[in-house]
This record gives structure tokens, C-alpha cells and sequence, in this order.
């Protein structure tokens, strides 16, 4: 192929198989994203089924237990991080001014491992055995147990986890080293340093999982003992191997979305952001002690009181960096000229709400107190307002903020709006009761649950289809913006300041060949 | 594509080179991790010796044992007590379940176990030791559970445990438990003693979504 051929547009089902463009691959990752999100909704509404009522009258416990573990797997590795990394690949290039990633071949691959990984996962449920029933975080002895449906997760972990760490690879080198001239580090935009950090917590943490995984693999088939009392080993082992890489992860699922908020907020305050530098060091200070606070996830299993206080003020400390961004957040809208948008409405939503979650995380933070809430719905309730409020709202926020950019159509403002509320009502109708329902000791992953607990799982699960039917119009949303609609212009947003607001709406197939002036 | 970068920036064939010498950078970083996942297994075994904690016991020796004093100023309530696994199909249980000593006495106790299976089983005696802080200061000279027990069918055993409790036990302990949890070594054969819930590790038995019920009696 000549190099003017390559140069335009090219076509087809092999545009897709073959592209190295970071604009493409993106698309990619984000229609993955969503399929999957479809996946792991149903799912949740298998679950939630089942849970309307005391009693067992829809699915077995197996097959419960087997829902509430892939649900997890599927949203975190199948839906929240490649739709993150699919957001890195469009935006992180063009806000550098660079002209495409670090390494496109190995992007293409990095997504192309994905639908392989998915298609892994997913038949595991379907065989003999079904899938691991254990939770998603696969504690052995269980998970030494169960047949070759946990093989094909713990291998589908694997790809996906290699995904995550090439794509990261990719993130780092591309910021490090593309950076339009007179971009320093200080002067990127706060999506592109929290993506640098995130790929930097991705690389360290998920090698740590892939050994975990290893170790059951090699307990469950080839002799050894890393989680075998009788050998020996300690099923405690997993717990803290698991969550060494497990903490870095709920960071590494909001870090990216903090950055968008931090793009979104002083666009329609009209303001800059507050405190750029304490941000960049907040968002670094997170990171660092997020490898430090892992015990936390396991008050209960019989650490000595010096192990048990350390965690807790650890976590406790976390607290104050993730403090000073949702302070500089408010203060950005402190006297802005505020207007509503959609992708406003998301990012303060978000905040908002991951607020909530916060509060419920300090109060899991305490280790007297987790005694009681270990394990409970408190802590579904948790990770569901933490994540869905950051990462979800985040998600949201960006693609509504972005969208008119890479389809060059603007949306129905009307429709998203309705999108917005619809998911705002909806989700906290589905999560704000199991606050109460962990408090009055409703355990998690139950299929059955005691008489009294019953009026809040109803309010949960009607909130439960009332948020996943609301996600339909997101979805003609989304075609319709890629189809048609009104014109958008370069800049789009009144109050929008960066490098992508200087390329058309939608950008050229190869932007920034030549690289931008910097002010 | 890349080949029209003008305005002082580094040339392509550099820019290159630097980003695939930076990527490699980074897999080290990355298979440091893993390795360092790796590592995270002795180091907890390490860390938990140290510390005292998952109620591993200390060793000692008869010499050492020999020179140190008795202290006659205070006793210590030791208990026993023992468990056969569901795939060890054994009787197990100490002779002595409570004794009082004082810190620095060596002590023997014993446990009896049986084989009640129609056939020879190899068990292995993983100990434990509570309150936590007490372990390292329990000191077994002589155990079972240091090596793995072969009982032919039927065979009964009393199977000593040499121990010293040393005197640097915290003021604050007066009741030291030491258990005993005896598993079966062969994979297989806890599986047909104990159900499918124990096949783990060699020769590992795929089954259907449900546990077979366990043969045998």
C-alpha cells in the first residue's frame, strides 16, 4: 500500500480490524464499553429480580451467586475501564497536540484483545458447573473449588488485565514524550495528568492481580499451596495479594473521571480551574496512598490492633486529598457564570455524588465500626455511590461534553437532560435504601433475605429498572448524534478552552501533523 | 503519517526509538510488580513468623531449652485441642485437654489419632496457636505436625508434642490454645472422604454444578 493510500479515509470491516488511528480506536473501545454495559446491566436486573421478594422465585442460589460475580467483572473490567481508555485514545492525543498515540499497532492489539476477553467471560457461565459464584473477588478456598468455568474467568482476567497494561504503556509514553512543543506537564489539561497518574497506578497494580490469579490458577490445577492450609499456605494470603492490586483499582476507575470533571466544571462556570497545581498534587497524593490502605478491605480477618489502627488512619488520610478536589470543584463554580448543560448536569451530579460516597467510605473507614458493616449492603451501597458517581457521571459527562466534537452533530439538550434525571432519580432510588438495609444487617450476596428487609429492596429494584430503561435513551442519544442533528462548531462550548476546541467538529482522520502553538 | 513533523520537534526515527525504549522501561516496571506479587507470599509467611500472628508456633531445641530458667512466679493454663478434617477420615483428639505450667518447664502432652478408613492415609497436622501474640513465645520441641503421619488401616497412634512456653510471654496471657487441624495430603482421597468441596490442587476432578454426596461411611 502506498503511504498516499493509508492517508485517507479508509473503509470497511478492515478499517476497523486494522486501524492504528487513536480517533478509531477510541470509537472502539467506547462501543465495547457499552455493549458490555448492556451485558452487565441485564445481570443487575437478574439480580434485582430475584431480590424483589424474600423468598427464592427466580433463579437458583448458584445461579445468583454466579450473576452477582460476573456482574461485578463485567462492569469494572468490561465496561468502566475500556470506556475510560476509550476516552484516553480520543482525547489524550489531540489535548497534547500530538498526532496519534505512542504506539498504534500495539493500541490496535490492546483493543482487540478485549471482545476475546469478554467472550471468555461470558462463556464460563455456560459451562458444565457455570461460572465462579464466589464474588468477583474470588476468594480461595472457593474459588480453588468450581470447575472450568472459573479457568475461563481467571484467563479472561488475564487478556483483560494485559489490555489495561499496554493500553497504560501507551498513555504514559504518548504524554511523556508527544507533548506539542511548550506544553510542559504543568500546563496539560487536567484529563491528560490524571490519565498519566491512573496509567502509572494500572501498571503497578494489575501485574500484582495477574499474580494472584496465577496462584490460584497453580493451586486449582497444578499442586501448588499458596492458599492451602493443609500445604501449608493461608487463604488470608489471596485476601492481601488481591487487594494490594484491588485498592489502586477503585482509584484507577475514578482518577480519569476526576479529570474530566476538572475539564467540564470551569467550561460552564467560565471560570478556571481552582488550585490547578494542588489538584495535580492531590490527584498524585491519592495514587501514592492508595497503595498503602489495602487492609481495609479485611478489618475482619484477624489482623493484630497495630496493623488494624495503621489501615484506618491510612484511609482516613486518603479522605483529605480526595477533600481538596471536591473543594477546588466548588470553588471553580464560586462565582462563575454558571449555565446547565447536560455535561454540567453530570459533572456536578457526580460530585455530588460520589460525595455521598465518600461519607459512607469515612464511615467504613473506621474498624470498630466496619465490625458491623463488613459485608453488609452499607458497603454495596458504598462502591455503587463512589463509582457510579464518579465513573459512571463521569463517563456520562464526557461523552455528552465530547460528542458533538467527534460526530460534529450537537445532541438533543432535551432528551440528554431527560437522560440525566431519569438516571439521577433512578440510581439513587436503587442505592440510597441499601444504606439502611447494611445498617439493619442485611448481608451481600444473598439471594434470600430476611421478612423485614423487604420494603427497601423493593424501592431498590424498581429504582434498579428505572435506571437501566433510562440508559435507552442515552442510547438513541448517542446514534442519533452520530447520524445527524445540528451542525456543531469548532469550539461547541461557549466556555471551552483547549486543544481539541481548535480542530473542527469532527476532527480530520489525522489531526495535528503538524504540531500546535503553544501560548 | 507521522513523517511531516516540523517546528524543532525531535524527528520521527528519534521519537520512536524513545517511545519503545520508554515502553520497555515500563514492562519492567510491570514485570517487577508481578514478580513482586510473586514475592508477596514469603514475605507474608516471613511477616507473619515475625510477628506472631496466624498462630504460628515457634521452634526450639533441648539445649536451648535447657539453659533457660524457670519462672516459678506465675502459671500459665494450657489447652488442647484438635480437628480431623472432613477428607481425613481419622479420629483425633488430645489425651490431655488442660494442663498448668509455669513458663520455661518443658511439658510433653499427647494426641491420639486412628485410622478409620479401610485403607492407608497420609495426614499432615498444620498447628495454630491462640492469642496471637502468645505464638512465638510457644515453643514445640518435638511435634506430629512437624512431619506428615502414614497410618495403615485401622492403626492407632499416640503421638507426642514437646513444648516450652517461654518465659518472655506477656505479663497479660493466662490461657495459651493450641489446636491442631489435620488434613488429608492426597488430594484425591479427601475428595472421597470429604465430598467434592476438596478437590483442589492434583489430579483435580471437573464436576456438575452440585457436590456428589460423600461416600463412604
Amino acid at each position: 500500500m502506498s503511504a498516499d493510500h493509508h492517508a485517507q479515509h479508509p473503509t470497511g470491516i478492515t478499517r476497523w480490524l486494522f486501524t492504528t488511528n487513536h480517533k478509531d480506536i477510541g470509537t472502539l473501545y467506547l462501543v465495547f464499553a457499552f455493549i458490555m454495559a448492556i451485558v452487565g446491566g441485564t445481570m443487575s436486573l437478574v439480580i434485582r429480580s430475584e431480590l424483589w421478594q424474600p423468598g427464592l422465585q427466580l433463579v437458583d442460589p448458584h445461579f445468583f451467586n454466579q450473576m452477582t460475580t460476573a456482574h461485578a467483572l463485567v462492569m469494572i473490567f468490561g465496561f468502566a475501564m475500556p470506556a475510560f481508555v476509550g476516552l484516553a485514545n480520543w482525547m489524550v492525543p489531540i489535548m497534547i497536540g500530538a498526532p496519534d498515540m505512542a504506539l498504534p499497532r500495539m493500541n490496535n492489539w490492546s483493543f482487540w484483545i478485549l471482545p476475546f476477553a469478554a467472550t471468555l467471560l461470558i462463556l464460563g457461565l455456560f459451562m458444565p458447573g457455570g461460572g465462579p459464584a464466589g464474588g468477583w473477588t474470588l476468594y480461595p478456598p472457593l474459588s480453588v473449588q468450581g470447575g472450568i468455568g472459573t479457568d475461563f474467568t481467571l484467563l479472561s482476567i488475564h487478556m483483560l488485565g494485559m489490555s489495561s497494561i499496554l493500553g497504560s504503556i501507551n498513555i504514559i509514553a504518548t504524554i511523556l514524550n508527544m507533548r506539542a512543543p511548550g506544553m510542559t506537564l504543568m500546563k496539560m489539561p487536567m484529563f491528560a495528568w490524571t490519565w498519566l497518574i491512573t496509567a502509572f497506578l494500572l501498571i503497578a497494580a494489575m501485574p500484582v492481580l495477574a499474580g494472584a490469579i496465577t496462584m490460584l490458577i497453580t493451586d486449582r490445577h497444578f499442586g501448588t499451596h499458596f492458599f492451602d492450609a493443609a500445604g501449608g499456605g493461608d487463604p488470608v494470603l489471596f485476601q492481601h495479594v488481591f487487594w494490594f492490586f484491588g485498592h489502586p483499582e477503585v482509584y484507577i476507575l475514578v482518577l480519569p473521571a476526576f479529570g474530566v470533571f476538572s475539564q467540564i466544571i470551569p467550561t460552564f462556570a467560565r471560570k478556571p480551574l481552582f488550585g490547578y497545581a494542588s489538584m495535580v498534587y492531590a490527584t498524585a497524593s491519592i495514587a501514592l496512598l492508595s497503595f498503602i490502605v489495602w487492609a481495609h478491605h479485611m478489618y475482619t480477618v484477624g489482623m493484630p490492633m497495630a496493623g488494624e489502627l495503621f489501615f484506618m488512619y491510612a484511609t482516613m488520610l486518603i479522605a483529605v486529598p480526595t477533600g481538596v478536589k471536591i473543594f477546588n470543584w466548588v470553588s471553580t463554580m464560586w462565582r462563575g457564570s454558571m449555565t446547565f448543560e447536560t455535561p454540567m448536569l453530570w459533572s456536578i451530579g457526580g460530585v455530588f455524588t460520589f460525595a455521598i460516597g465518600g461519607f459512607s467510605g469515612l464511615m467504613l473507614a473506621i474498624t470498630p465500626a466496619d465490625f458491623q458493616y463488613q459485608d453488609t449492603y452499607f458497603v454495596v451501597a458504598h462502591f455503587h455511590y463512589v463509582i457510579f458517581g464518579a465513573t459512571i457521571y463521569g463517563l456520562f459527562a464526557a461523552i455528552y461534553y465530547w460528542l458533538p466534537k467527534w460526530t460534529g452533530h450537537l445532541y438533543s439538550e432535551t432528551l440528554g437532560k431527560w437522560h440525566f434525571w431519569l438516571t439521577t432519580i433512578g440510581f439513587n432510588l436503587t442505592f440510597f435504601p441499601q444504606h439502611f438495609l447494611g445498617l439493619a444487617g442485611m448481608p451481600r450476596r444473598i439471594p434470600d433475605y430476611a421478612l423485614q428487609f423487604t420494603e427497601f429492596n423493593q424501592w431498590s429494584t424498581v429504582g434498579a429498572f428505572l435506571t437501566i430503561s433510562a440508559q435507552l435513551i442515552f442510547f438513541y442519544i448517542a446514534i442519533r448524534a452520530m447520524n445527524g442533528g445540528a451542525k456543531a462548531t469548532d469550539k461547541v462550548w461557549e466556555g471551552a478552552d483547549g486543544l481539541e476546541w481548535t480542530l473542527s467538529s469532527p476532527p480530520p482522520y489525522h489531526s495535528f501533523a503538524v504540531a500546535p502553538k503553544i501560548k | 503519517m507521522a513523517d511531516a513533523m516540523q517546528d524543532g520537534k525531535p524527528k520521527p526515527r528519534n521519537l520512536q526509538a524513545a517511545n519503545r525504549r520508554l515502553a520497555l522501561k515500563l514492562a519492567g516496571v510491570t514485570l517487577a510488580m508481578f514478580a513482586f506479587g510473586y514475592a508477596l507470599s514469603p514475605m507474608y509467611d516471613v511477616m507473619c513468623r515475625a510477628l506472631g500472628l496466624n498462630g504460628k508456633t515457634g521452634r526450639t531445641d533441648v539445649q536451648t531449652v535447657a539453659a533457660q530458667p524457670v519462672d516459678m512466679s506465675r502459671t500459665v493454663t494450657v489447652e488442647f485441642t484438635g480437628l480431623a478434617t472432613s477428607g481425613l477420615p481419622w479420629e483425633f483428639k488430645p489425651l490431655t485437654k488442660k494442663m498448668e505450667l509455669h513458663p520455661g518447664e518443658t511439658l510433653e502432652v499427647k494426641y491420639l489419632v486412628r485410622n478409620l478408613a479401610q485403607e492407608e492415609i497420609t495426614g499432615q497436622a498444620i498447628p495454630s496457636v491462640t492469642p496471637g501474640e502468645s505464638a512465638p513465645h510457644f515453643k514445640k520441641i518435638e511435634c506430629f505436625c512437624f512431619t506428615r503421619q502414614t497410618l495403615k488401616p485401622g492403626e492407632t497412634r499416640e503421638m507426642p508434642v514437646r513444648f516450652v512456653v517461654d518465659a518472655g510471654l506477656d505479663q497479660d496471657v493466662h490461657t495459651i490454645t493450641l489446636s491442631y487441624s489435620f488434613f488429608n495430603i492426597d488430594k484425591v482421597s479427601a475428595q472421597k472422604y470429604g465430598g467434592a468441596a476438596l478437590a483442589q490442587g492434583e489430579d483435580h476432578v471437573a464436576h456438575q454444578g452440585h457436590a456428589p454426596a460423600a461416600t463412604g461411611g
